[in-house]
C-alpha cells in the first residue's frame, strides 16, 4: 500500500547517501581548515614542496659547481646567501636540499610505517606468543638510545640515501606499532566487534570492515607525526657524517660543514636549521591539526 | 504449555586467571518457552553476561549443553553457527560502543542482510532497513547518519533494529537500557514489547535493575555467583520470593507503598569471589538462615509447584 511511497523515498536516499558520504571527508577538511595552526603547517609544507618541485627554475645556479677563487663569500646580491666553503651558491644548494629531506623524510615514514603498522596488527590481532615476540623485540630497540643506533646501523652498512632510511627506519617502526597494537587491542575487545560476531560476520570480515577502518585513521595521523621525527633523524646523521654523501646538498651535512666557519660565516649553519626548522615545524602543525580534525567525536572547538 | 525453545543443561564456562580458575557460569539449567520474555536479574559480576554469550556461542563453554529447538547448539560446525546467528540475536548495553563509528547507520544494518542473504540488491536493501528503521520509530533519513550523529537512544535503536534485522526466533538483550536516560529508556521498552508481539519473539533479558525486568518479563530468574538461584512466574516471584538472596535482592529496591510491611532480609557482606567460592551453598556466608547442612551440600534447583524452582535447602 505504501510501497509507492517507499521507493520515491528510496530514490531520494540514494542520492543523500552519496552526497553525505562524500561529505565525511569534507567534514574531516572543514576540521582540519578551521585550526589555523594546521593550515599554517599546510603553507609551510607546501612552499618546501613547490621548493623541491622547482628548484632549478628558483635559482641559476648549478648546487655542485664549485668556485675555487669564491669561497665562502658574503651574502650579496649575486649570491643572496653567499657562497660555502668550496665556492657553492649556498641558498642553491639549500633549495635543492628540500629534495633530499622530502625524499629521505618520506622514504623513511613509509618504510618504518610500513614494518610498524604490519607488526602492530600482527601482534594486536594475533596476540600470545607473536604478541610477546613483536613487544620484546621493540623493548629491545628502544631501549637504545635511537641516533646512536641508527649510526651504528649506517655505520656497519656504510653511508648513503637508502642505508639512511634503512638506519632510521629499523628504529623508527617500534612507535607505529606499539601505537596500532593498543589500538587493535581495544577495539578487538570493544562490544561493536562482538556485535559484529553476533550477527554472523567471519574474522575476515571482521577485521576488514571494523578493525581497519578504526585503526586507518590512527595509522595516518602516526605517519604525519613521525614525518618531522625521521626529518630530524636524518639531518642529524649527515650532520654527524653517517647520512647522505656530503656532494648531495644535504640540509644536516650543509650544517655540519658550516660549523666550521661559524664565526666567519655564520649563516651557512643557521641559515640550514632554518630550513629543517621550518620543514619539521610545517608537519608537526599539520599531524596535530589532523589529530583533531580526524577525530569526530573530540569536541574542542 | 508452549515449545521450549532453549534449554541448558549444566552450562558452565570458567576463565582462567593468575588468581585461578574464575567460575563465571557454574552449572546453569535453564528452559526458556516460544514467546516467553524472560528476565534474569542478578548483582554485577554474577555471571548473567557471561552466561548469555555463552548460550550465543560469542563464548566456547567449558562444560554443559544448549539445545535450541531441540538441538545442541556445541556441537555446530561452521554453516550450522552461521545459521545459529540467523536465529539468535543479540542487543548490547552500551549502545555508544556497540556500533561500528566508522559504519553508517545503512551500513551497520545491512551487514545482516546481506550475511544471511535476506537482501542482496540495493533497492530490498533500503526497503527494509526503511521498514525497520519505521519499526524502531526512526526515519529512513537517519540511515545516512554515523552512530556519532546520533543520540544514545537513537543509537540503541539502530542497535536492535540490527538484531531485528535477521528475523530471529530470540533475542538476547544484555541490560538495554542501562546507558540509556529514564525517558529514553520507557521508549525502548515500549518498542521492544510492540516488536515481540508483531514478531512472535522470544526475549532473553538480563540486567541488574529488577524495576526494569518487572516491567519487561514474565518469567524471572534470579542468578547469583554463576548460578541461577530461582526461577518463577513474575508475579510469584514478585510477591513471594523464595530463595533468602532474592528477598533480600528485592528489599534492596525502594518501596513506593509506605504501608507496606517490609520483612527484614537484610543482604550482609561482600559477593565472594568466583575464584574460589565457598563450599555448599554459594549464599551461606550472607544468608541469614544458614544452617549447617549449608556449609557442606551445594542445593539443586528444586521444582516446585506453579511453576516455580528454587535451589535452597529451606525447600
Amino acid at each position: 500500500m505504501n510501497t509507492a511511497v517507499n521507493i520515491e523515498n528510496i530514490e531520494k536516499e540514494i542520492k543523500e547517501l552519496k552526497q553525505k558520504r562524500t561529505s565525511q571527508l569534507f567534514l574531516t577538511w572543514l576540521r582540519f581548515k578551521r585550526n589555523r595552526l594546521s593550515m599554517v603547517g599546510l603553507s609551510f609544507v607546501l612552499v618546501i614542496i613547490f621548493i623541491a618541485i622547482f628548484a632549478p627554475l628558483l635559482t641559476p645556479y648549478d648546487p655542485y659547481d664549485t668556485n675555487p677563487f669564491r669561497r665562502l663569500e658574503n651574502p650579496s646580491r649575486e649570491h643572496l646567501l653567499g657562497t660555502d666553503e668550496l665556492g657553492r651558491d649556498l641558498l642553491t644548494r639549500l633549495l635543492y636540499g628540500s629534495r633530499i629531506a622530502l625524499q629521505v623524510g618520506i622514504l623513511i615514514v613509509l618504510f618504518e610505517g610500513f614494518i610498524g603498522i604490519t607488526l602492530g596488527l600482527l601482534a594486536g590481532y594475533l596476540g600470545r606468543w607473536v604478541d610477546e615476540i613483536i613487544m620484546r623485540l621493540v623493548d629491545i630497540l628502544r631501549s637504545f638510545p635511537v641516533i646512536i643506533l641508527a649510526m651504528a646501523i649506517a655505520g656497519i652498512m656504510g653511508q648513503g640515501l637508502y642505508n639512511v632510511v634503512i638506519a632510521i627506519g629499523l628504529v623508527g617502526w617500534t612507535t607505529y606499532a606499539r601505537m596500532v597494537r593498543g589500538k587493535i587491542l581495544s577495539i578487538k575487545e570493544s562490544e561493536f566487534v562482538e556485535a559484529a560476531f553476533s550477527i554472523g560476520e567471519s574474522t575476515p570480515s571482521v577485521i576488514l570492515r571494523y578493525i581497519l577502518p578504526n585503526v586507518l585513521p590512527t595509522a595516518v595521523i602516526m605517519i604525519c607525526i613521525m614525518m618531522p621525527t625521521a626529518l630530524i633523524a636524518s639531518a642529524t646523521l649527515s650532520f654527524l657524517g653517517v647520512g647522505v654523501q656530503p656532494p648531495l646538498p644535504c640540509w644536516g651535512s650543509i650544517a655540519a660543514a658550516g660549523r666550521d666557519y661559524i664565526t666567519r660565516a655564520p649563516w651557512i649553519s643557521t641559515s640550514a636549521g632554518f630550513f629543517i626548522m621550518f620543514t619539521v615545524l610545517g608537519f608537526n602543525f599539520i599531524g596535530d591539526g589532523l589529530r583533531d580534525a580526524f577525530d569526530p567525536t573530540s569536541k574542542r572547538n | 504449555m508452549t515449545d521450549i525453545l532453549l534449554e541448558t543443561q549444566g552450562l558452565k564456562k570458567y576463565f582462567n586467571s593468575p588468581a585461578g580458575e574464575v567460575k563465571a557460569v557454574d552449572g546453569v539449567d535453564l528452559i526458556i518457552r516460544q514467546g516467553q520474555s524472560f528476565g534474569l536479574v542478578g548483582e554485577s559480576g554474577c555471571g548473567k553476561s557471561t552466561l548469555i554469550r555463552t548460550i550465543l556461542r560469542l563464548l566456547e563453554p567449558t562444560e554443559g549443553k544448549v539445545f535450541f529447538k531441540g538441538r545442541d547448539i556445541n556441537s555446530y560446525r561452521k554453516n550450522e553457527l552461521l545459521k545459529l546467528r540467523k536465529e539468535m540475536a543479540m542487543v548490547f548495553q552500551d549502545p555508544h560502543l556497540s556500533l561500528n563509528p566508522r559504519m553508517t547507520v545503512f551500513d551497520t544494518i545491512s551487514r545482516p542482510l546481506k550475511i544471511h542473504g535476506l537482501a542482496r540488491k540495493k533497492q530490498e536493501l533500503l526497503v527494509q532497513i526503511v521498514e525497520l528503521l519505521h519499526t524502531m520509530g526512526m526515519q529512513a533519513e537517519h540511515m545516512v547518519r554515523f552512530p556519532h550523529e546520533l543520540s544514545g537512544g537513537q543509537k540503541q535503536r539502530i542497535g536492535v533494529a540490527r538484531a531485528l534485522a535477521v528475523e530471529p526466533d530470540i533475542i538476547f538483550l544484555d541490560e538495554p537500557t542501562s546507558a540509556l536516560d529514564v525517558s529514553v529508556q520507557t521508549k525502548i521498552l515500549k518498542l521492544l514489547e510492540k516488536a515481540r508481539q508483531e514478531r512472535n519473539l522470544t526475549f532473553f533479558f538480563i540486567s541488574h535493575d529488577i524495576n526494569m525486568i518487572r516491567v519487561v518479563a514474565d518469567v524471572m530468574g534470579v542468578m547469583y555467583l554463576g548460578k541461577i538461584v530461582e526461577i518463577g512466574p513474575k508475579e510469584l516471584l514478585l510477591s513471594d520470593p523464595l530463595h533468602p538472596y532474592t528477598q533480600g535482592l528485592f528489599q534492596a529496591v525502594p518501596e513506593p507503598d509506605p504501608d507496606k510491611i517490609i520483612q527484614e532480609v537484610q543482604l550482609e557482606g561482600e559477593v565472594p569471589s568466583p575464584i574460589n567460592p565457598p563450599p555448599g551453598c554459594n549464599f551461606n556466608p550472607r544468608c541469614p538462615f544458614v544452617w549447617d547442612l549449608c556449609k557442606e551440600v551445594e542445593p539443586m534447583l528444586k521444582e516446585l509447584e506453579d511453576e516455580r524452582r528454587v535451589a535452597c535447602h529451606k525447600y
